[in-house]
């Protein structure tokens, strides 16, 4: 008889996450609570001023004290070629400050300690001789004539810009604006955010000199990728490095990059030969690592009367603080805007992108997304808000008339990418009917009339997600597949490691499941573990929505491998030609007489104890998977809101949400990951960002500022789904873990606009703060929300 | 976030922790709920020398009213106590509007109202709750008690008259003059954000008319604003709309807010107003139901 597969937590079913089992109980293992013995404690003195140049640093106070093992300066690590490191976009990135101070909160001096409070007291004690200089905050003051250079240790860097890229087809896009009835325009601001896991970042760093083996227990999504990295920089040999990604307390991108502490830790570890622990608190992770967005939008829409598109210019000048340490956005093809736009089917595109230097931290990742697709997403459905308002047509009408149409993939997007499935017209009607669209607008229309301000809001989007292909998508060159590896016992349980590292997305829960779908093991006999790149094989990490298209991927490609041996074993047990064996959930038979079989655990005890002749033994194998695509999932997203005149606050009404995933492994998990994802779109547009005053200081360097919704404020999320398999994608499945964050935030901000739109209001930059909207109210202007905020 | 050394006292008596604040010289720290004093030496703003917990000293948990109506609440009473209080519900309705609003849940259930008043913070919800009751502190030093009107207590931000070895033991409301009202607004960001605005309006009313009103700001100025004249705008009204409405731009003339991430100046003041008239509005539609 068949096996079910919901039953053996196979596809599709909602299983309990194994993981949270440890979790609820607080026997989670993260970096905080592994303990070494002789371990010691390092705490980064940071600087207080957003530019300035270092006079000297006396740190004769802070190795008095007792208790301090060791104090390191950038003069030290410069002794070691070490005072720079390199970054993704091949620019480099002080590790600690040598001649200026380029950010508040860059890391100037370490503390290696007996204890972290003592660490923290030789931090106080040092002293910082500090020349102010002119700080620059936004793009404006960074391109500014006379504007201070602020990467004057880089020759040949003789302005602030990083880069000035164009892409996309210049003259096809000049003639759909001379074609143009009307030409929409507009002007914003994505502000700066960050990622802010709960858990901030850390690293023990454990150098043997007996064995000349470094294990650095680190928090890292890309434990294989940092190993590499370790070894190239510090040269040492790469079977000596042993990189472990213990559980993590989230990541959204922040945990990517190599930082500062990691490097120091490792270095003091080294000299001091013994365990080196340091625990980055929240605001310096706030601070100084990772932000995403902060990019400011020129938008031009040429539109025809009948609604259509005809072609769009996107100018953006993106700051990426003191060090450029994205990801490279010319190489990769969806690292500026390239993705905007992807879901309509328009003329030509042609974009220009400018990056500059200015007094921030450094950063630019990917916060929950790939590479920009958050803020190309965010521009291009605020450009078509504005475009549906210039042309005076209905919102959905417009989307309807311009989105790609289901017979039309392959759909070759403006800027190059390839689309290939989705049902975007479904997705759009269905968020529709969900949100009551006609009988929405008749009660905006009725409390206008009664002085109350309704508004509704649409976001729709597919997004290029699960990088990559390996002919595009590489980092220092290692091409970005990713792997599994599968062990099936003797007894028919399972162990599964991927290269990969779970952060919260349920990879343990999930990967388990895949293989019960492949192979009729049930998803409890799975063991998973990822993040040892000691027993893990190697693979790319986990971000950018990549896990299930790639890495899940391999586990279904393993899967099949260790199924195809598995049925060799069958055959040679039923005494039958391969050829005769049929294949159910979990069990081989033989063609034709469906009573003679064997199940895959009894193909499994074989595989030890009675396999074929010649036949090596054992159920064991690996696959690394290059996908021969990006995935494409599809989201709609409207929401309602209530504006309240008298002081700008709005409240959300409802918030419908339409997925188009493909199929979905564990649908509790991608709801879970649809309304963590909102709730982060919810933040942006209501609440949250990081800002700087005119001196450079950091305003959003705490949780008093920088701002995580509650569950008392995030609004209720009503979710739909719409499965158009992937139809390259081994089980179907596409990327799902960012959508709601890069589609959502268009949708609260277009449903605030929409509610004062009789002011003639465009835009409001996010977050869309009460003194914000009212200001746009009882101003009847935009309201730009470009740092530096005025304080006074 | 790991403090600087400090040394750790947990008295019995309140006589006891008098003793041990007037021997450590100014250099001592009162714990009480510990909501704002412990994040402040987590982050080292904060490095007193010496913390006095009076977490163990008994019989300071309390709030309750005298028999004239005078209303008392213990320096250990905490905010979740008289959020949840029905009896205070009706005796005190400004504290009960402004209980649920303050910090967050977790933080109501340790911080505490007379700890909150003495931290002084210009942001902090129960200053101007106090200064709308003419609310006052008790507290207790080497020579006995004293009694300070909360108005007379803060004297800037963070700022406060007590002498470094007087622990305030409890807040004092007087006894009202007729049958009280009152309301407490606050703009936040988030649940458990400081007040971008804050406004407090307490009134006692006697034979239909304002027998006496009280109106407090939060986070409009550098210390908690006590908005008199605005107050006395309201006494001796019916509370109607007009007499409201000009209480509402007095006290927005009182506010001295500053421009900064959460709003300008002039939105801050148009919120003082509005929440003035939103709370005059309540009360009057109380009024009306009760009648």
């Amino acid at each position: 008889m068949a096996l079910d597969e919901i039953k053996i937590g196979g596809l599709g079913a909602s299983r309990r996450r194994v993981e949270d089992n440890r979790f609820i109980r607080g026997k989670g293992n993260y970096i905080d609570d592994i303990a070494l013995p002789g371990m010691l404690h390092m705490e980064i003195l940071r600087s207080p001023l957003a530019h300035a140049r270092i006079r000297s640093i006396d740190v004769s106070a802070a190795w008095a004290i007792p208790g301090v093992r060791m104090v390191l300066t950038g003069d030290m690590l410069a002794a070691r070629n070490l005072a720079w490191m390199p970054t993704l976009s091949y620019d480099t990135q002080a590790v600690l400050a040598t001649d200026k101070v380029r950010f508040q909160g860059q890391e100037v001096a370490c503390v290696v300690a007996d204890d972290p409070y003592i660490a923290k007291d030789g931090c106080e004690a040092i002293v910082v001789d500090y020349e102010p200089l002119p700080p620059i905050v936004n793009p404006i003051q960074a391109t500014a004539p006379g504007a201070p250079l602020i990467r004057d240790d880089k020759t040949g860097q003789d302005s602030n810009v990083v880069f000035d890229w164009e892409v996309g087809d210049r003259e096809g896009t000049d003639r759909a604006f001379a074609e143009a009835d009307v030409v929409s325009t507009i002007e914003m601001h994505y502000p700066r955010s960050h990622p802010s896991p709960i858990e901030a970042c850390g690293s023990i760093a454990d150098f043997n000199r007996a064995t000349s083996k470094l294990t650095v227990y680190m928090t890292t999504q890309a434990p294989h990728i940092i190993r590499a990295a370790v070894a190239l920089v510090a040269e040492l040999p790469e079977h000596m490095i042993r990189i472990v990604s213990p559980d993590l307390g989230g990541g959204f991108g922040n945990k990517v990059p190599v930082y500062p502490g990691y490097v120091v830790s490792i270095l003091a570890s080294i000299l001091l030969e013994c365990p080196v622990k340091w625990i980055e608190d929240k605001s310096g992770n706030l601070i100084s690592t990772g932000f995403g967005r902060d990019i400011y939008l020129k938008g031009e829409m040429a539109l025809r009367n009948d609604g259509r598109i005809l072609g769009v210019r996107m100018h953006t000048d993106s700051d990426h603080g003191a060090f450029f340490s994205d990801a490279q956005p010319s190489k990769f093809k969806i690292g500026l805007m390239h993705s905007a736009f992807s879901c309509y089917d328009i003329g030509a595109a042609y974009l220009t992108a400018q990056g500059v230097y200015t007094n921030k931290a450094p950063g630019g990742v990917a916060y929950r997304c790939s590479f920009r697709v958050t803020e190309a997403m965010f521009f291009q459905e605020r450009m078509v808000q504005a475009a549906a308002t210039d042309l005076g047509m209905d919102q959905a009408e417009f989307r309807r008339v311009n989105l790609v149409r289901d017979d039309d993939f392959p759909h070759r997007t403006p800027w190059g990418l390839l689309t290939d499935s989705g049902q975007y017209g479904k997705c759009l009607d269905l968020g529709l009917e969900a949100i009551g669209y006609e009988d929405f607008l008749r009660q905006k229309e009725e409390a206008r009339q009664r002085g109350r301000l309704l508004g509704i809001g649409i976001s729709t989007m597919t997004e290029p997600l699960g990088a990559g292909n390996s002919r595009e998508y590489d980092i220092l060159g290692i091409k970005m597949f990713d792997s599994a590896e599968l062990k099936v016992h003797m007894t028919g349980k399972a162990l599964l490691r991927t290269g990969a590292k779970t952060q919260g997305q349920g990879h343990e829960t999930t990967w388990a499941q895949i293989v019960a779908h492949e192979l009729g093991i049930p998803a409890e006999d799975v063991l998973v573990e990822e993040g040892d790149t000691d027993t893990a094989p190697f693979g790319m990490g986990t971000y950018a929505s990549r896990s299930t298209p790639v890495a899940g991927a391999a586990v279904s490609m393993v899967s099949r491998k260790i199924r195809a041996k598995a049925r060799k074993i069958a055959a040679y047990l039923l005494e039958v030609s391969e050829e005769d064996i049929d294949w159910e959930l979990g069990r081989f038979s033989v063609r034709g007489a469906p009573d003679r079989g064997v199940t895959i655990q009894e193909c499994a005890i074989a595989a030890y104890s009675n396999m074929p002749d010649g036949m090596e033994p054992g159920l064991e194998n690996n696959a690394y998977y290059d996908p021969p695509n990006l995935t494409w999932p599809f989201a709609c997203y409207i929401a309602t809101v209530e504006v309240d005149p008298e002081t700008g606050v709005w409240d959300v009404l409802r918030v419908v949400a339409v997925d188009d995933c493909g199929v979905r492994i564990n649908p509790m998990i991608v709801e879970g990951q649809i309304m963590g994802g909102l709730t982060e779109a919810y933040a942006m547009a209501n609440m949250q960002f990081i800002t700087f005053d005119e001196d450079g200081n950091c305003i959003g360097s705490n949780y008093m500022d920088y701002l995580l919704p509650t569950a008392w404020e995030t609004p209720g999320f009503e979710l739909h789904e719409v499965v158009t398999p992937c139809p390259h994608h081994p089980i179907g499945a596409k990327g799902i873990g960012e959508c709601a964050t890069v589609g959502g935030p268009a949708a609260f901000v277009n449903a605030v606009i929409d509610a004062i739109g009789d002011t003639g209001v465009r835009n409001i930059d996010m977050p869309l703060l009460p003194d914000r909207v009212y200001e746009a109210l009882t101003g009847g202007h935009d309201v730009s929300g470009a740092p530096p905020v005025t304080t006074e | 976030m790991y403090p600087s050394r400090f040394r750790y006292e947990a008295p019995s008596t309140v006589a006891e922790a008098v003793a041990m604040l007037a021997a450590a010289d100014g250099e001592a720290k009162i714990l009480a709920g510990g909501q704002s004093l412990i994040p402040m030496m987590k982050l080292r703003f904060a490095a007193p020398a010496m913390i006095v917990d009076i977490n163990g000293i008994g019989g300071l948990d309390y709030h309750r009213s005298d028999p004239d109506g005078t209303y008392r609440i213990g320096a250990l009473c905490r905010h979740a106590d008289l959020e949840k209080s029905a009896a205070l519900a009706d005796a005190q309705p400004t504290i009960a509007a402004a209980a649920p609003v303050v910090a967050d849940p977790l933080v109501r259930t340790r911080g505490t109202l007379v700890g909150s008043v003495c931290h002084a913070d210009p942001q902090g919800d129960w200053a101007s709750v106090m200064v709308s009751l003419e609310g006052a502190v008790v507290a207790q030093g080497p020579n006995g008690r004293r009694t300070i009107q909360v108005t007379d207590l803060i004297d800037g931000p963070f700022q406060t008259v007590l002498a470094p070895d007087e622990i305030a033991v409890e807040a004092v409301i007087p006894a009202p003059r007729g049958a009280r009202a009152g309301g407490y607004l606050k703009l936040e960001r988030r649940v458990g954000d400081f007040a971008t605005v804050g406004v407090a309006v307490s009134v006692e009313m006697s034979g239909g008319s304002v027998a006496r009103a009280g109106i407090g700001l939060t986070g409009v100025g550098p210390a908690t604003i006590n908005a008199s004249e605005a107050a006395a705008a309201l006494a001796g009204t019916a509370l109607d709309a007009d007499a409201v409405d000009a209480a509402a731009q007095l006290a927005a003339e009182a506010a001295q807010p500053r421009s900064d991430h959460r709003g300008s100046a002039d939105y801050k003041r148009h919120v003082v107003a509005t929440f003035v008239r939103r709370i005059g509005a309540q009360i009057q539609r109380s009024e009306h139901e009760a009648a």
